[in-house]
């Protein structure tokens, strides 16, 4: 059975991470940027688990865990952000969002 | 032996009394504040008495006697002690200071008793009794310097007495910045002292100085720098213009500050170092020569002033320039036999002027005034001897020492007949100028409004000071009297270890006190019958011709020579050649240079541009902040891309 090189997965995950990047610039839905953020925690966690299995060692699998820990977390505050946003201003643009500057 | 070992004791109480009037003195009445400042003068003349006896009492080897009281700097190896001493020149200050100082301060309580901020004057004239104490006792350049810098500032605080008066407050500041100029010039001398003898103490440098010859140019350099600094606290040429101007202050600060002790400050700075001085001929040159001519020129402008007190004010540079022309030709101890009788009388010239001035309820104006003879005879006879005793006629204190300075510049060591002229010419003009002010005040007819003015003699508290120190107008030249028939000037003698005893070895020979005398009476006729005397004498006839036989004279002499009269009434216009020439381009310097170009331009420049550098880049960096969360994703975006290429440069090996 031919092993997938480690290389393979590093280029998908910088591919997703590059989606996310420019889905996270462009799109005006918070919701849709929220994805893209959780896109881009996932490559991330991919080209850990990754790394992970090509040395051999568990530092990047507990790493992964650590990333989904965070990210379950900062969804449950950011969507209940978006629920106050959406309430306060009737739209989820991010456009109508940007009291805080000076 | 207290005193002598408590050194200390005769400067604290002064400064005592200027600091309880000056605490305190402001709510206390008149008679407090009286007997705390004249007390504390009285316990300082006691204690310099009683310093005297114990003084006498010490044997010569022991002088200058030095209490030395703490260290009062040390840095590396310059070490400033602050010490006092005691020698024969000391004892003369002391005196001739502790002792017209406290008739002044008796005089003032008479004199200043209608006057506000009492307490202030009296606490100022007690500091200045403070620091002029230091200044002549002190055993070292910087202690000099400590009290030489008190006084003028005294000097300045007293002058603009009367600060609301404007013209006041600009002499006192006229005066201080006019002597910081020669100030300047002492300091640099006192660092010059130093780096050559490696010690700013008085017996270290003559002694090192008599020991080790010194390269005559440095000497002189350090000579003429310190010399700069007599120039400008004893009024001479150029530095003279503030000392007129003084004369806004009140009468007794006049008399003690500005004719008795301070502007003398200078003539005895000269004669404490007259071991650097005598080694230094051109410098001593150029002292002879600057106290001669300063002596004839301000009495030239004496001759026209018609303010009683400019008067004695250009007559007071006039003698301070015979005391310089003293010292510079090596006859020390006769430049400080004058600077006491000129102490005595010209003390008690400002005094009676300060009399008449009071007895004429403000009037200055000698041309206003006229016969008071009759109405204020105490004043009349004290200021009459004292006019004696500058003049030079025989008998009174003045005569003994100019005629010892006109003496020294024309046969003594370093004798000059051109300086010896100027000095003869000098004391015929003082003659005239002197009795023309006599003449003006007391005789003729009055020229004021009789029924406004009410004169009247002073209180004895005024009177007794004038009479004292008429008394030592009279006999405070008579140490030297013994000289003309053929004896000892104990002056002199008493004040010849000073100037002897580190004095250059070619100098001995000058020293003629024992050259056998033809006959007594021969030498007592050359005296009394030599070109000084002659001179005064004449002056006084022509004063006497002008403004009491002829009064018309004057008018029409002013007339015929317009020209030298204007210039004279104008000073030569010396004022208006320092304001064109100093003044004038150093305010617009200060203006347009310093003040619009540099502090405006450069300094507030460098201030301002750098606020308004920070507000305009704050101004363009703030759009950055624009609440738009994609801009922020996209700054990031930037900053990370730029940090990963930055890592890749940095950390990668290209390998081939």
């Amino acid at each position: 059975m031919s092993v997938v090189p480690v290389s393979y997965y590093l280029v998908l995950s910088a591919i997703l991470f590059g989606l996310g990047v420019v889905a996270f610039v462009f799109k005006r839905n918070i919701i849709t940027i929220f994805m893209s953020i959780e896109l881009m925690l996932n490559a991330v966690n991919l080209a850990f688990v990754a790394f992970a299995r090509a040395h051999n060692q568990l530092d990047g699998l507990v790493f992964v865990f650590f990333v989904i820990v965070v990210a379950a977390a900062e969804a449950a505050v950011g969507l209940a952000i978006v629920i106050m946003l959406a309430q306060h201003r009737q739209s989820l643009s991010v456009e109508r969002v940007n009291l805080l500057k000076f | 032996m207290p005193i002598l070992h408590h050194l200390w004791i005769i400067l604290a109480l002064p400064l005592a009394g200027a600091a309880i009037n000056g605490l305190f003195g402001k709510r206390w009445s008149q008679p407090v504040v009286n007997s705390v400042a004249v007390g504390s003068v009285t316990l300082t003349l006691l204690a310099v008495a009683e310093l005297v006896r114990e003084f006498s009492l010490l044997a010569p080897e022991q002088l200058p006697f030095v209490g030395n009281y703490f260290t009062w700097m040390v840095a590396g190896p310059f070490k400033v002690d602050f010490a006092l001493q005691v020698d024969q020149l000391t004892v003369v200050m002391l005196l001739v200071v502790s002792f017209v100082g406290w008739l002044i301060h008796i005089y003032s309580t008479g004199y200043m008793a209608h006057e506000g901020g009492y307490y202030r004057f009296f606490s100022y004239l007690n500091l200045f009794m403070f620091f002029m104490l230091t200044l002549v006792m002190a055993a070292n350049l910087i202690v000099m310097f400590v009290g030489w810098e008190g006084v003028g500032l005294c000097s300045y605080l007293l002058i603009g007495f009367w600060f609301l008066k404007k013209s006041a407050a600009d002499a006192g500041k006229k005066a201080f910045i006019t002597t910081r100029i020669g100030d300047f010039g002492f300091t640099v001398g006192v660092l010059l002292v130093f780096a050559t003898f490696g010690s700013i103490d008085f017996g270290t440098i003559f002694k090192s100085v008599s020991a080790n010859p010194v390269s005559e140019a440095v000497l002189t350099t350090i000579c003429i720098l310190l010399f700069t600094g007599a120039i400008g606290k004893s009024a001479q040429i150029p530095l003279y213009v503030w000392l007129p101007d003084a004369m806004e202050g009140p009468t007794p600060v006049s008399a003690l500050i500005h004719a008795a002790t301070m502007v003398t400050a200078g003539v005895y700075m000269v004669a404490r170092m007259n071991p650097l001085f005598s080694r230094a001929p051109i410098a001593m040159l150029i002292v002879a020569i600057v106290g001669a001519v300063t002596a004839f020129y301000s009495a030239t402008i004496g001759l026209v002033q018609t303010d009683i007190k400019k008067v004695l004010a250009y007559s007071t540079v006039s003698q301070l320039g015979y005391m310089f022309l003293a010292c510079g030709v090596g006859s020390y101890a006769a430049g400080i036999f004058h600077l006491m009788t000129h102490a005595f009388f010209k003390g008690l010239l400002f005094l009676a002027a300060g009399s008449v001035i009071h007895a004429m309820g403000g009037e200055q104006d000698m041309m206003k005034m006229g016969g008071l003879a009759k109405k204020i005879p105490i004043t009349y006879w004290t200021m009459l001897i004292a006019t004696l005793a500058i003049a030079g006629i025989p008998g009174f204190a003045g005569f003994f020492s100019k005629d010892e300075i006109l003496e020294a510049a024309k046969s003594g060591p370093n004798a000059n007949l051109i300086l010896w002229l100027l000095g003869v010419a000098g004391a015929a003009l003082t003659s005239f100028y002197m009795f023309r002010l006599v003449f003006l005040t007391f005789f003729g007819k009055p020229r004021y409004d009789e029924h406004h003015v009410h004169v009247h003699e002073s209180p004895k508290n005024m009177t007794v000071p004038l009479m004292i120190l008429a008394l030592l107008s009279i006999f405070g030249g008579w140490f030297a009297a013994p000289k003309l028939i053929g004896g000892v000037d104990y002056f002199e003698k008493f004040l010849s270890p000073v100037f002897s005893m580190y004095a250059p070895p070619m100098a001995e020979p000058a020293v003629v006190i024992g050259e056998p005398q033809a006959s007594a009476g021969m030498e007592l006729l050359k005296a009394l019958t030599g070109v000084p005397v002659i001179v005064a004498v004449l002056g006084l006839l022509v004063a006497w011709w002008f403004y009491i036989k002829n009064p018309d004279v004057p008018k029409r002499l002013a007339r015929s020579v317009h020209g030298l009269y204007t210039l004279l009434l104008n000073k030569y216009y010396v004022d208006e050649i320092y304001a064109a020439l100093l003044v004038r381009p150093l305010l617009w310097i200060s203006t347009n240079v310093l003040w619009h170009g540099i502090d405006e331009g450069v300094i507030d420049g460098v201030v301002n541009g750098s606020a308004r550098v920070a507000r305009a880049s704050g101004n363009q960096l703030r759009e950055l902040q624009s609440g738009n969360t994609r801009s922020y994703a996209s700054w990031m975006l930037i900053g990370a891309l730029g940090f990963t290429v930055l890592l890749i440069a940095l950390f990668t090996r290209v390998v081939h």
